[in-house]
């Protein structure tokens, strides 16, 4: 359950309780979506190659709150603006969290309100333990903020590929499956599988609409 | 606790709408607008063809979740107003429920004035905000009930 904001000029009984922020003034929906993942995993790698291959129209600002030496501090956070379902404009706000472990203050305060996550995990064995640790964490923070993650749009993404010292898909996918959810393959850095990504969410997140 | 949903009717927003116009006179403030705590904007007056209020909401819920959080950690529930003041242009943010009321001023104003005017309709705002989330849902049908898989494949060409 989370909080919805529905413009309407119809009764009461005519609207839906709906996931997304619907503003039926200006007839847009707006979706959070946040990408969730271990430190350095490639979450604002992501939303860069976002940023970088769409069209300026279509997209706003991408807001960095990053330290000096480019570690995300707080959050980035980029509107992208997908086109018209059913005469409502559709707008994505892509939020990343901060990874590394002592920002979980942080991270707990961005999944308020959130429509749909993704999980970037680090393919690499090493960081193994990072992702099963921040997965863990994950499933906390929603619980913290009433969600589960059962229950929420989600897609897990095996980032970084191309690097020579990674797991076998069927490994992490055993590790960190936790449902049926979409899993992606991805070279963030240079864009494979980053718009699969933000599309099986997007896609889960708008099914929501249909349902709820 | 995650919060139960609003219904906006377009009446109640223009009714919104009408209350920041007037405090953007009352306070000769720049922008006035009213976003949720997630960071999405509900409505906005004043100067904002210029202005990213997508990303302004966004920062501004952010700001006030972090220093929510600062709140709690040292035994307060939430500062209830937050104030940032630059050389030309400040922000003032008041929390009324769920929702945020932001006031972006320059030197045509002063901070004293705008906290002391969006005191005065933070009532008024509360009352009505009130008033809308008391609302409830009685789902029958709603535009995006007949949402396809064409429609929203449509929407990754």
């Amino acid at each position: 359950m989370k909080t919805s904001t529905v413009f309407s000029n119809k009764s009461a009984e005519e609207v839906k309780s709906l996931m997304t922020f619907i503003n039926y003034a200006s007839r847009e929906i707006n979706c959070k979506i946040v990408y969730y993942g271990p430190g350095l995993c490639g979450k604002t790698t992501n939303l860069q190659h976002i940023f970088e291959a769409t069209a300026p129209q279509a997209r706003g600002k991408l807001i960095s709150l990053a330290t000096e030496t480019d570690r995300t501090l707080f959050f980035d956070f980029m509107p992208l603006e997908l086109g018209t379902v059913r005469g409502f404009k559709t707008r994505f706000h892509l939020y990343t969290v901060p990874g590394q472990v002592f920002y979980d203050a942080s991270r707990k305060l961005i999944l308020k309100g959130v429509d749909g996550v993704v999980f970037v995990a680090d393919s690499q064995e090493e960081r193994m333990d990072a992702n099963v640790e921040s997965l863990y964490n994950l499933e906390e923070n929603l619980q913290a903020q009433g969600y589960d993650l059962m229950k929420l749009p989600y897609v897990l993404q095996l980032n970084k590929r191309d690097l020579p010292n990674i797991v076998p898909v069927a490994d992490l996918k055993a590790e960190l499956q936790r449902k049926e959810e979409p899993v992606v393959e991805a070279v963030a850095s240079s864009g494979a599988g980053v718009f699969d990504t933000l599309k099986a969410v997007a896609k889960q997140v708008l099914t929501e609409l249909r349902k709820s | 606790m995650a919060d139960t949903p609003i219904l906006l009717r377009e009446n109640q927003y223009h009714q919104l709408k009408a209350v920041l116009a007037q405090l953007r006179m009352d306070s000769a403030a720049r922008v006035v607008f009213l976003v949720d705590k997630d960071g999405q904007e509900i409505a906005a007056q004043g100067e904002i063809a210029n202005l990213d209020t997508t990303s302004l909401a966004s920062l501004a819920a952010g700001n006030v979740a972090a220093t929510g959080g600062m709140a709690q950690l040292i035994g307060e529930k939430e500062f209830p107003t937050l104030s940032h003041e630059g050389e030309r242009e400040s922000i003032h943010i008041s929390v009324i429920g769920r929702l945020l009321l932001i006031v972006v001023f320059d030197e045509r104003s002063t901070l004293g004035l705008v906290k002391l005017r969006s005191r005065q309709v933070s009532h008024q705002l509360a009352t009505m905000i009130d008033e809308i989330t008391q609302v409830t849902f009685d789902n029958h049908d709603s535009p995006f009930s007949g949402i396809t898989d064409e429609d929203i494949d449509s929407l990754f060409k």
